[in-house]
């Protein structure tokens, strides 16, 4: 049996498919025109997390799909284009560093923001798990001693939370602070989960104490410093002041860097 | 055309404000150069992916007025094909089966709808066009991307010349060797069905 060539090319012709959905959303996020979001579970719920081709472009909590979308174009000018889920690697990435590993490396999309910004945010990231430093420490260690109330400001508008912890930057006279993610509860519930009693330390920051040392060390820390939590009862000397420990003889920790901030304070 | 001139103007304007409309007027064409020359559907979306997003960053570098002068539907064919045959190397220098056959086709996955239609016309809609794509890999390379951008695509023999880079005489060529090919090999087919069908 022979076939026509009009056959033949109509064949052919049928041939031509549609493309399927996911194409064009992959090549916008690819080149960095729209983001994908997808959830992830968090201590304070699901959380819808943007990507695109540059890197994690926001994290914020996600009543529903269209109050994200609209509030990520309000941020960053770009769609928001829903996924079934993150990429394999970038979930991965986001489990560890949520669990503590501050060197899992995440590439972030924080274009439009000041270099001002990204200082604040980079040193936010080097806070361990289970620690909190004042806003101050944050100014003293970027060079900007001065800009505290800058800081906290730049923490305000972190726009990818839990990934940059802004959550473990508290207000210099020990309380809690505001927080971005959806308010100052969810803070304390981060803090919490990360094995941080947040009542204890407001507590004892309203005791006046700032800081803490070993006297069989002579080194003084940031009381949620790993070091200073080790320090048993009979060994501990509360301070209010870095200046009060080192005229007591006492040298700054060289892990929580707790001089940073302090010593003109 | 002209749709494709207005989008060229826009891309000459302003990339990052029409690059969509480019992705969402080709996507579907680049998606069938791709599947039917490699016969996988993710490898297909990789490789359409992969031409838009070269094409944005070649967009990206090239001054407004060598933008105003682009044919987008050859010049676009060209980078997906040039994806294609870097694949179709890839495979055969790793020794791996130069087609998958077997892989799903999008859109012959849903049961038919219509009961009065049948199933049975639509199984033989479905193995029709199932079997001519697999007639259309098993041609050399250079005569499926002369058929795929003529007959599949519906590129014109100028548009043709230009995304092969080869004069329109030896394109048309191409694509009436690779029509006898495969008409060749669709009786050869046929033939062995009947024998067995006898047997």
């Amino acid at each position: 049996m022979t076939i026509h060539d009009r056959d033949l090319e109509a064949a052919m012709a049928s041939l031509f498919t549609t493309a399927p959905p996911s194409l064009a959303p992959g090549v916008l996020a690819a080149v960095g025109l729209a983001d994908r979001y997808a959830r992830i579970e968090s201590p304070i719920g699901p959380l819808a997390v943007a990507w695109n081709g540059i890197g994690v472009s926001s994290v914020d909590v996600a009543d529903d799909d269209a109050s994200f979308e609209a509030s990520h174009r309000a941020r960053t000018g770009r769609r928001a284009i829903s996924a079934e889920r993150l990429p394999a690697a970038l979930d991965r990435a986001i489990r560890r560093r949520l669990a503590g590993d501050r060197r899992v490396r995440i590439d972030l999309d924080l274009r439009s923001h000041t270099s001002f910004e990204r200082d604040v945010w980079d040193k936010a990231l080097e806070i361990p798990r289970g620690e909190v430093r004042p806003y101050g420490w944050i100014a003293a260690e970027i060079g900007r001693p001065r800009a505290v109330r800058a800081v906290g400001t730049a923490l305000g508008h972190n726009p990818v939370p839990l990934i940059v912890p802004c959550h473990r930057v508290v207000r210099s006279d020990g309380t809690i602070g505001q927080y971005s993610l959806g308010g100052s509860h969810n803070k304390r519930t981060i803090l919490a989960a990360e094995g941080l009693d947040p009542d204890r330390l407001e507590s004892d920051a309203r005791t006046g104490i700032r800081f803490v040392g070993s006297d069989t060390t002579g080194v003084v820390c940031l009381p949620s410093c790993h070091h200073a939590r080790r320090i048993t009862a009979a060994h501990r000397v509360p301070f209010r002041s870095m200046a009060g420990a080192i005229a007591a003889g006492y040298r700054p920790c060289r892990a929580c860097r707790s001089g940073s901030g302090a010593i003109a304070a | 055309m002209d749709t494709d001139s207005q989008l060229i103007a826009a891309l000459g304007r302003d990339l990052d404000g029409s690059f969509e409309a480019l992705v969402l007027a080709h996507q579907d064409r680049l998606y069938s150069i791709a599947l039917r020359m490699l016969g996988n559907t993710r490898d297909a979306e990789e490789a359409a992916q992969d031409a838009l997003v070269r094409a944005y960053r070649a967009l990206a570098g090239y001054p407004p007025q060598r933008i105003l002068e682009l044919r987008l539907r050859p010049w676009l064919a060209t980078i997906v094909l040039n994806l294609c045959r870097s694949r179709i190397g890839r495979r055969a220098a790793g020794g791996r089966p130069p087609l998958s056959l077997d892989a799903a086709e999008p859109g012959t996955l849903e049961p038919p709808t219509d009961e009065h239609s049948g199933p049975a016309a639509t199984a033989i809609r479905r193995d029709a066009s199932r079997a001519w794509a697999d007639l259309l890999l098993t041609l050399p390379p250079a005569y499926r991307s002369a058929v795929v951008l003529r007959h599949v695509d519906g590129l014109s023999y100028p548009e043709l010349a230009n995304a092969l880079d080869r004069p329109e005489g030896t394109v048309k060529a191409q694509v009436h060797r690779g029509l006898a090919l495969l008409r060749t090999a669709f009786e050869a087919a046929e033939r062995r069905e009947r024998e067995e069908m006898t047997a």
